[in-house]
């Protein structure tokens, strides 16, 4: 198991003047009614969970539903009002000011739905910023910032200022800016929601080649599910503030932990989000001559599988055969299960 | 009655009017009441009651309680007095040195932190005077009167007006374009020729003073609003009675604190002109996009950084729209500060006015116009630019204008030297035209007024005798036959039924001070002005804004001359009227709706405009034609902004009443303009001052609580 950068124990935000000694009469029962009835807001409920290093956790939930209190507890934009919270072993709300802005100085990174670019800095001048900062000389950070500029593909724009780029652009500009430190931790919040469909799959797709090239540890918060299966190495999603179930997508898609999270996983196109590997027997008789990778998504190789009339062998990376699967299996799976079923 | 049980409210308001006029009826006049007229009040008259307060003696003349209150508040204006007086002359003495007589001498704190600051402001308004115009004060401040006498070069030179011209055509140019170029060079020369130039950077120079500082302090005190709920609360009421309170009233108290001249002027401008500018900072810091602050502290800011790198650039168009505000509000403060002594345009307008000469009036009041528009335009064309890039230009191009700027400086010099030569013996007119050398209109305009006179004397007066008789006198006189009591019930029952407990109690607070001062009766007829020029003037605004709206280029072609109109220091406007009207009620009144209509007409066109253009549609397929669209969808939709309008209409008219004493009217205003001349009269105008921004509250939290709930039920914003 890769180290544990963050780690939430029992995190609670609750908006309203009294809310911390709310917290401490409930002895952590929260009721969101109870609360509401004496002006209190429920954010976050009771959160705990970790996330190892070069993992990407999304957090997913409607709007409403405490996923953006939860991150910006998790960089402190908000203190949490109770719980733990810690970042690669340090107690992050005992850190005062100071550490505070070293470490976000430092160690964090965050890209926002809106861009929450500087309308009166150029684009290398938005990404440096985070740079000049910390001290950095112009000079150093400009070069450094050009650097980043490539990386998200913007050069020749450099000079042009935020209002005269496109969404998509914008959030480049936003995602260099929060790269440009070469913070250990990521934090995304709702960074493709305000773009157009096509736009949103042309910069997931980008965002998953950054990712692989830098391994960052990620939070990624999102209202699209489709989006967290895509991106998600765990899903947590979240309801009122409470994590209704966190896992990986094909555990969330084949195992849904309640009737609110199913309602998601009805509509998700299975073949798309499982991998043989998720839905193969542990068998090894009978195997025709086809062999499918264990990692392969299902929609890539149903049409191969679905012409054998034997099993079809899973292999692993060594070329081992370590499972079977055979054609009505990925019927069943891509078209069985569903609430017409049930 | 099914009517009734259908439309509560409608009941309700009847309800409120029969017991208003049911008090007005069964309250008789008190056979000994007069309207007291000049300076009664303060003549001891054997049929005066008087009590003693705190130590000081009021005195009034008692009608029943229902009728008029006794003037309970009417020691505060001695008080307020007596305090000044005190912390001027007698608290907290220190021993201070004096440069003169050589020796120690006793001064109280208070006076000596007022003569200090006064002596630096008169210093760097000085300073400005002499790089403008020439002068050698400045130089003395540092030195002595001996050392000058010995070294006779010693004299900052001037700028000759033609390169203080190019500067400002070249500053409109960088800050705009071509257009306010041209426009700023014309003024300029305009300016120059007509003999106005002294007396122009005069004014100017305040400006250069007052707005700076205003600007600092007001941006301070924004930024501190905005981090502590605590001193933004503190800071809410003082802001709103500023904002409200006619500027003339102000300068009654900076006249004892500070004196006379332009140090007291510029100081009191100051007072006058943080507000806004607190105001909007506080707007924009708020209109910063929170992500924005989230990405800053993300960035790894700290507080300060998170201030100024991030929030002030952000807010950067709202806090220059704050500094437009401190501009206008300085210049027009300007023009009004030659009451109290303030050289400039302001005090040359103020000499024509009082020896009735109109042409030179017209002048100095077109000068004044035009500078005003300059430095508006100026102003907001700033705060719309946009940041450049300019990383990519060369030092030529990146420094174009400043190149300019010092190529003009020295052609300006080579000028005015050739000027010696060529104007030899008379007024280096290439240096400075000198006041009154330049040409003059004022015989043209004077005799145009004559002949204006002598032509339509008759009309103008049928129409002005019949204004008076049969509309204002009457008028005047059911006002004044309102009991203090049924006014307060109406008004506070107003409040009730619009805006619940809450809003009756302030009204109810804000109408007792006006009735327990001594000027209730004064307070009646500046209403009654009020009304009469906010009824006209809404009426000739939602007309003519409703008109104009109809075609999307008279619509912006109005609220340009809306925006014209409304950077004129009222005070300009008694011109033309006196001009036509001679001195009586009518004139004021006209100056009133004149200047009222401004934001009747503006919050029209605007209100109309901020109907959704889905609606529009909507409305055009549900089959409308023009008229219903209007009346049916336009004018619901718009009101609640149109609204807001009448309460800027108010407040419009009362400046403009107020600012009206100065022809003569009798109001509260009249009351301001002699405590100006009474050396007891701070406390008297300050009182009167906070019982003009009372009414303007009244109505303002009346009209405001309205807005809100209607916008609430229609879900507009």
């Amino acid at each position: 198991m890769a180290e544990t950068v963050i780690k939430c124990e029992n995190v609670y935000k609750i908006f309203g003047s009294n809310a911390k000694k709310m917290l401490q009469e409930s002895n952590g029962n929260v009721d969101a009614k109870t609360f509401q009835k004496n002006g209190c807001i429920v954010g976050v409920n009771n959160a705990s969970f970790e996330v190892s290093k070069g993992e990407m956790l999304v957090v997913m939930g409607l709007s409403g539903s405490g996923k953006s209190t939860l991150l910006r507890c998790i960089s402190r934009l908000t203190d949490a009002t109770g719980g733990k919270i810690f970042i690669e072993g340090q107690d992050l709300l005992q850190l005062n000011n100071k550490e505070l802005i070293e470490l976000r100085r430092n160690k964090m990174g965050m890209v926002f739905q809106s861009f929450a670019l500087l309308p009166h800095k150029t684009v290398v001048e938005n990404i440096a910023f985070p740079l000049q900062i910390k001290g950095i000389k112009t000079e150093d950070s400009i070069s450094k910032a050009m650097d980043m500029v490539k990386l998200v593909g913007l050069d020749g724009r450099e000079n042009y200022f935020p209002r005269e780029l496109s969404g998509g652009q914008q959030q480049r500009v936003g995602i260099a800016r929060s790269l440009a430190v070469e913070p250990d931790i990521w934090f995304l919040d709702e960074p493709f929601s305000a773009l157009d469909p096509l736009i949103r799959k042309e910069m997931q797709d980008e965002f998953l080649r950054l990712q692989e090239k830098l391994q960052k540890t990620i939070m990624f918060i999102t209202h699209d599910f489709d989006e967290a299966l895509k991106l998600a190495d765990r899903i947590a999603i979240m309801k009122d503030g409470i994590i209704e179930q966190l896992d990986t997508p094909a555990n969330i898609v084949l195992n849904p932990a309640t009737e609110y999270v199913r309602k998601f996983t009805e509509e998700v196109p299975r073949e798309k989000v499982l991998l043989i590997e998720d839905v193969m027997d542990a068998s090894k008789n009978d195997l025709g001559d086809l062999k499918v990778s264990k990692d392969e998504i299902i929609e890539n190789v149903a049409e191969k599988i679905l012409t054998q009339e034997k099993a079809v062998a899973v292999i692993d990376s060594k070329n081992e055969i370590v499972g079977s699967i055979n054609p009505t299996k990925i019927i069943n799976t891509v078209f069985g299960g569903r609430k017409n079923n049930n | 009655m099914e009517f009734l049980k259908k439309y509560p409210k409608t009941f309700q308001w009847l309800f409120l009017l029969i017991v208003f006029f049911a008090l007005c009826f069964a309250i008789e006049v008190p056979e000994t009441y007069k309207f007291i007229r000049g300076q009664a009040e303060f003549v001891k008259d054997p049929n005066q009651s008087s009590y003693v307060f705190l130590g000081k003696e009021v005195r009034y003349y008692a009608f029943d309680v229902f009728w008029r209150l006794p003037p309970l508040l009417g020691w505060l204006p001695i008080w307020i007095n007596d305090s000044l007086f005190f912390l001027m002359n007698e608290w907290m003495p220190i021993e201070v040195w004096n440069e003169d007589t050589q020796e120690f001498k006793s001064r109280p704190i208070v006076l000596q932190i007022s003569r200090n600051l006064t002596a630096f402001m008169t210093f760097l308004i000085q300073l400005i005077r002499e790089v403008l115009l020439g002068g050698l004060e400045t130089i003395v401040a540092f030195s002595s009167w001996d050392w000058i006498d010995k070294n006779p070069w010693a004299e900052l030179p001037g700028l000759p007006w033609t390169i203080v011209a190019a500067g400002a055509a070249i500053l409109s140019y960088k800050v705009s374009g071509k257009g306010l170029a041209l426009f700023a060079g014309l003024t300029m020369i305009y300016i120059s020729i007509f003999g106005q130039w002294k007396p122009s950077m005069q004014t100017l120079s305040f400006i250069l003073v007052a707005a700076p500082l205003s600007f600092i302090f007001g941006l301070g005190l924004g930024i501190a609003a905005f981090k502590s709920k605590r001193v933004e609360k503190a800071l809410y009421p003082i802001l709103l009675v500023m904002q409200t309170m006619p500027q003339y009233a102000v300068l009654v108290p900076a006249l004892v604190l500070f004196g006379v001249g332009d140090h007291a002027a510029v100081i009191i401008t100051m007072v006058v002109a943080i507000p806004p500018m607190i105001l909007l900072t506080i707007l924009g810091l708020r209109a910063v996009p929170p992500e924005v602050i989230e990405a800053g502290r993300m960035s790894g800011c700290n507080n300060w950084q998170l201030m100024f790198k991030v929030l002030i650039p952000t807010a950067r168009r709202d806090i220059l729209i704050g500094v437009n505000q401190v501009i206008m509000v300085c210049f027009s403060m300007a023009v009004i500060s030659a009451f109290i002594g303030a050289k400039g345009l302001g005090f040359n307008l103020l000499l024509a006015l009082n020896q009735l000469n109109i042409g030179l009036a017209l002048e100095a009041g077109l000068c004044i116009s035009l500078i005003a528009i300059l430095l508006d335009k100026m102003s907001l064309a700033w705060a719309n630019k946009q940041t450049d890039y300019f990383g990519n230009l060369t030092f030529f191009q990146r420094n174009k204008n400043i190149l300019f700027f010092a190529a003009t400086v020295i052609v300006g010099i080579v000028l005015a030297y050739i000027g010696t030569f060529l104007f030899k013996g008379s007024f280096n007119y290439l240096f400075e035209v000198p006041h009154n050398k330049g040409i003059s209109t004022a015989d043209f305009w004077n005799k145009g007024v004559d002949w204006i006179f002598d032509t339509f004397f008759v009309y103008i007066k049928a129409f002005n005798t019949w204004l008076i008789q049969e509309v204002l006198q009457p008028m005047r006189a059911l006002y004044l036959r309102m009991p203090a009591v049924a006014t307060i019930v109406l008004v506070v029952g107003a409040g009730y039924l619009i805006g619940g407990i809450r809003s009756a109690l302030v009204v109810c607070g804000l109408t007792l001070f006006i009735a327990l001062s001594p000027w209730w009766d004064r307070a009646l007829v500046t209403t009654y002005m009020a009304t009469f020029g906010v009824i006209v003037s809404c009426t000739i605004g939602f007309t003519v804004g409703t008109l104009c709206f109809q075609n999307k280029r008279s619509a912006n072609f109005m609220l340009g001359v809306c925006d014209i109109f409304q950077t004129f220091p009222s005070f300009v406007y008694l011109i033309p009227v006196m001009m036509l009207f001679g001195i009586t009620d009518t004139s004021v009144l006209i100056a009133v709706i004149v200047y009222a209509t401004i934001p009747a007409t503006r919050y029209t066109i605007e209100g109309l405009r901020s109907v959704p253009a889905g609606l529009h549609d909507a409305a055009t397929m549900s089959g409308v034609n023009k008229f219903q669209r209007l009346t049916k969808i336009e004018f619901p939709l718009a009101f609640p902004h149109m609204m807001l309008g009448i309460n800027q209409t108010i407040v419009f008219a009362l400046f403009m009443v107020i600012i009206g004493a100065f022809i003569g009217t009798e109001d509260l205003g009249q009351y301001i303009l002699k405590a100006l001349s009474d050396k007891k009269g701070a406390g008297i105008g300050l009182t009167l001052g906070i019982c003009v921004a009372f009414i303007a509250l009244i109505f303002d939290n009346l009209i405001r609580s309205w807005v809100e709930k209607r916008k609430k039920h229609l879900g507009i914003d």
